[in-house]
């Protein structure tokens, strides 16, 4: 699991596939620190200079340059020079996770807690677009402009959630949807130390809040006697925030419209999910895979987003809005709502192209995976059996904090 | 900051204006009128003469989107003749000098200093015409494509073509007035392999029958354009430097078409050998039963690409190239990287001459050499990716190895334009050499048996059956990908 790196005594390498590489140069000529040298025979990274910042990852043709080991001693320059193939991974146990998430410490321990609910390691969609990570650290965050804050649950209510718009103005900020941000609050906790990172996940999709307008939402519930959440909460137009990020590499929407999508959500856990729903809508409009959302409140005045949802129209997204505190009717949590719907779920689920994901409150995946084990059951499937497949072909995605 | 915003601002892509830019074209009224009006007359020439029968296919193409590591390589569908075709220009230096020749040492001319405007843009229409031409050369490929796959690179290559095309017409447009517009229409006359109007360079008009010509014109003709390009990103004129360092990431791709194209061809061609037991690579007739491409006749086409490149170089000893060194026009290859004066003022270089009816090694200024020194480095970049082929047949256990040509050999252009020779260079008789000919370069049974196996396959994952599947899909995409959306008819 990822968070073991950050007590391990190993390091993530960056290090080039010298059987793909065309030696074209592009690499060493991108790189902004120098890190990238060649001799006559192989282009390579020099481990002490790499700051992961991955601006050679894109313009590099042949997809070479997107190799990482996980290794206790970085190989040298000189012996990258003799490789003519990339060695094997080391055995190093868990750590060598080789799907990096963030490559910051602080981040990677919030981002392996929130996927452990999965039970494995996680895995990207096969179809996912290839994120980029890390662009913005603690030590070189970007600056954010708030463009709107916005409560979208109803006034006298308990839950503050709220619509947060940042802009990027001339600043590259490249998210897709399902990855998360860093905020940073301003100022120290009672330790002396500068206040932790808080992940959000984005709520719009890669285009833009508004489209190219080089901005994006987020959606946060005031928590009490939160440092971030009430420091966010609070922002007004045109306050500057600092944000690192992008992170995640796996809780990533297929780009393969024949995908059918299983979002499952509570409160906030909606965020990454209206960022699907509008990717779906915006991008493919007739995608033939289905998309279902299981999205559970207390109450409606509760539910981010209600009003905007109800005129999603149900070809685009089978909405399953359900509520646990209407007075005069039975409590349903989203698990008892996919019992009920255990047809259409059960049909999905025996799908190959089906992809699961859930994101809430930490602890919600256990009731869900219940359901999910139940649905399975009376089906004739074997839960136990489904859910590591899903998870290692990158179709089972837990983010819960 | 909206896309609706008229303010422009430095480094950021502009799509407010019907042309994507990062030039401030929404400032420039009279350049962006001339774009507008020269705009049609592309799309109308991208109709005729760009890729046949897949104007409406929706391809997964990457596009900029700005200039920087993040932003330019965005992937989605697009139907070609929407692709968004800009004018790109790499980030300015401020701080930048003319780095060679007798201005050495000057700030970079933002403008085009009056003495040299003629030879500027000679070179940019020489640069510009040889875009287009390419398009022209493989607009019939997509219809024998081996694989989506396949099919989705060429047609990359195609609108990168096209927006370096975009990228020289905006020079002549902003900096040379009337001549300049008069070059940019010349640009969408011409004609690849055309009698009346053909395109200014031999190379670009050739025919590019099958794959493995456009594999190798990718792999040998793209690369000199490659070279040319880095020795023009030298240039004191930076306005063209800027645009040429933002073309080279692009030219990359091609680099890697050309380069993989061939390693593919070749690793089948091994694989279906291994499988068979036919062990000998000179059994022509028994590999070819196997449905693959023999390793000889790769040989000879490889031959063939790589001296019609050659003479792309123009002559070895040539006075215009030593005019625009010291004019600080064009530089040599990395010309920031080399140890020396940067004016050539004494400095010799080897230029491999006809002596006494034999090749032979004589120094030369190397002021007047640097055609010859371009065309070395160039040599020396191809010999890299033959090496690496070479370890793909070894890795196999079969004993044969590719190999360049002399230089010497079939050369229309320089020293050795009016010689025959051998392909190790060994000077041939007329007779001879007619009588040889078909041992050095591919003959009409060659060419007919590549057409052969021209035979489509678009089915999603499948790949012809005389060239391996990638190890990385475009994109990271997983192998069964469908990179082209080809609409039913």
């Amino acid at each position: 699991m990822l968070h073991d790196l950050t007590v391990s005594a190993y390091k993530k390498q960056h290090l080039i596939d010298p059987e793909i590489c065309i030696r074209c140069n592009t690499c060493e000529a991108t790189c902004p620190v120098g890190a990238v040298t060649h001799d006559d025979s192989n282009y390579v990274v020099d481990a002490a200079k790499c700051n992961f910042c991955l601006d050679c990852i894109a313009p590099c043709p042949t997809g070479s340059i997107d190799n990482w080991r996980v290794v206790a001693r970085a190989y040298s320059i000189e012996e990258q020079f003799k490789w003519s193939e990339l060695p094997a991974q080391e055995n190093v146990g868990d750590a060598a996770s080789t799907t990096a998430e963030a490559i910051e410490d602080e981040v990677d321990t919030l981002l392996a807690t929130a996927h452990a609910g999965l039970g494995g390691k996680s895995v990207a969609p096969a179809s996912a677009s290839k994120p980029v990570i890390n662009l913005y650290r603690r030590d070189k965050p970007a600056i954010a402009t708030v463009q709107g804050n916005f409560r979208i649950t109803a006034p006298g209510t308990e839950s503050d959630i709220r619509h947060i718009v940042l802009s990027f103005g001339s600043t590259h900020f490249p998210v897709l949807e399902g990855q998360s941000i860093g905020i940073i609050p301003p100022g120290m906790g009672p330790d002396g130390r500068r206040h932790a990172i808080r992940l959000y996940s984005v709520a719009s999709a890669r285009d833009g809040e508004k489209r190219n307008a080089n901005n994006f939402a987020l959606t946060i519930k005031r928590v009490e006697g939160g440092v971030a959440s009430n420091y966010m909460c609070d922002l007004k137009i045109g306050e500057k925030v600092e944000i690192t990020g992008p992170f995640g590499a796996t809780f990533l929407m297929p780009n393969d419209t024949q995908a059918n999508i299983i979002m499952i959500c509570t409160g906030t856990g909606s965020a990454p999910f209206r960022a699907f729903t509008e990717r779906r809508r915006r991008a493919m409009q007739n995608a033939p895979g289905k998309a279902i959302m299981f999205f559970g409140a207390r109450t409606p005045q509760e539910l981010p987003y209600f009003g905007p949802l109800q005129k999603v129209p149900n070809s685009l997204l089978e909405k399953h809005l359900v509520f646990s505190r209407i007075p005069g009717s039975d409590r349903e949590y989203v698990q008892d709502r996919i019992r009920t719907e255990r047809a259409t779920v059960a049909g999905l689920l025996a799908s190959p192209a089906t992809n699961i994901y859930i994101c809430g409150l930490k602890g919600m995946e256990t009731g869900v995976e219940e359901a999910l084990a139940d649905v399975c059951r009376k089906e004739g499937y074997d839960w136990s059996k489904l859910k590591p497949e899903m998870r290692q072909s990158g179709r089972y995605h837990v983010e819960t904090y | 900051m909206t896309n609706s915003s008229a303010a422009y601002v430095e480094g950021v892509v502009d799509y407010s204006t019907k042309i994507p830019n990062n030039v401030g074209l929404v400032n420039d009224a009279r350049v962006l009128k001339a774009l507008e009006q020269w705009h049609p007359g592309y799309i109308d020439w991208w109709m005729t003469m760009g890729p046949d029968g897949f104007q409406t296919s929706e391809v997964y193409l990457r596009t900029a989107v700005s200039i920087d590591p993040k932003g330019w390589a965005q992937f989605d569908y697009v139907k070609m003749p929407e692709y968004r075709w800009g004018v790109l220009l790499a980030t300015k230096d401020e701080e930048r000098l003319v780095n060679f020749g007798a201005s050495k040492g000057e700030k970079a001319w933002q403008d085009v200093p009056g003495e040299h405007r003629a030879a500027l843009r000679r070179l940019i229409v020489i640069q510009g015409d040889t875009e287009p031409a390419s398009v022209e050369q493989q607009r019939h490929l997509g219809k024998t494509a081996p694989s989506l796959y396949d099919m989705r690179n060429l047609f990359q290559v195609n609108v990168e073509e096209g927006r370096h095309l975009w990228a020289m017409v905006y020079l002549l447009h902003k900096y040379f007035g009337r001549d300049g517009r008069e070059e940019a229409e010349g640009l969408l006359q011409r004609r690849s392999g055309d009698h009346d109007k053909p395109r200014m360079l031999g190379a670009f008009n050739e025919a590019t029958p099958d794959w493995l010509s456009f594999f190798m014109f990718t792999f040998f003709t793209d690369r000199d354009g490659k070279m040319q390009l880095e020795s023009l990103a030298q240039s004191g004129f930076d306005p063209l430097s800027r645009t040429c360092r933002f073309m080279l990431t692009e030219e990359a791709h091609h680099m890697f078409v050309g380069e993989t194209g061939v390693g593919r061809v070749v690793e089948r061609t091994c694989e279906a050998m291994k499988a068979a037991g036919a062990g000998d690579p000179y059994d022509i007739e028994r590999v070819r039963r196997l449905g693959v491409i023999d390793l000889p006749t790769i040989q000879k086409k490889a031959n063939f690409h790589y001296s019609l490149s050659l003479d792309l170089f123009g002559s070895e000893v040539s006075t215009n190239a030593a005019n625009y060194y010291n004019a600080g026009l064009k530089g040599r290859f990395m010309e920031t990287k080399i140890d020396d004066d940067h004016l050539l003022s004494n400095a010799k270089y080897p230029v491999f001459k006809l002596v006494d009816g034999q090749p032979k090694l004589v120094a030369e200024p190397a002021l007047s050499a640097i055609n010859m020194r371009l065309r070395d480095d160039y040599s020396k970049d191809c010999q890299g990716g033959i090496g690496r082929w070479n370890k793909i047949i070894e890795k196999a256990g079969i004993k044969f190895e590719l190999k360049l040509p002399s230089v010497a050999f079939h050369r229309g252009v320089g020293e050795f334009a009016g010689v025959e020779t051998t392909s190790d260079g060994t000077i041939l008789s007329n007779d001879e050499w007619l009588r040889r000919r078909g041992e050095f370069l591919p003959n009409e049974d060659d060419g007919a048996f590549i057409a052969s196996l021209m035979k489509p396959c678009w089915e999603k994952g499948k790949y012809a059956h005389w060239i391996a599947p990638p190890k990385v899909g475009i994109d990271n995409k997983p192998g069964d990908f469908e990179y082209v959306r080809i609409p039913r008819a």
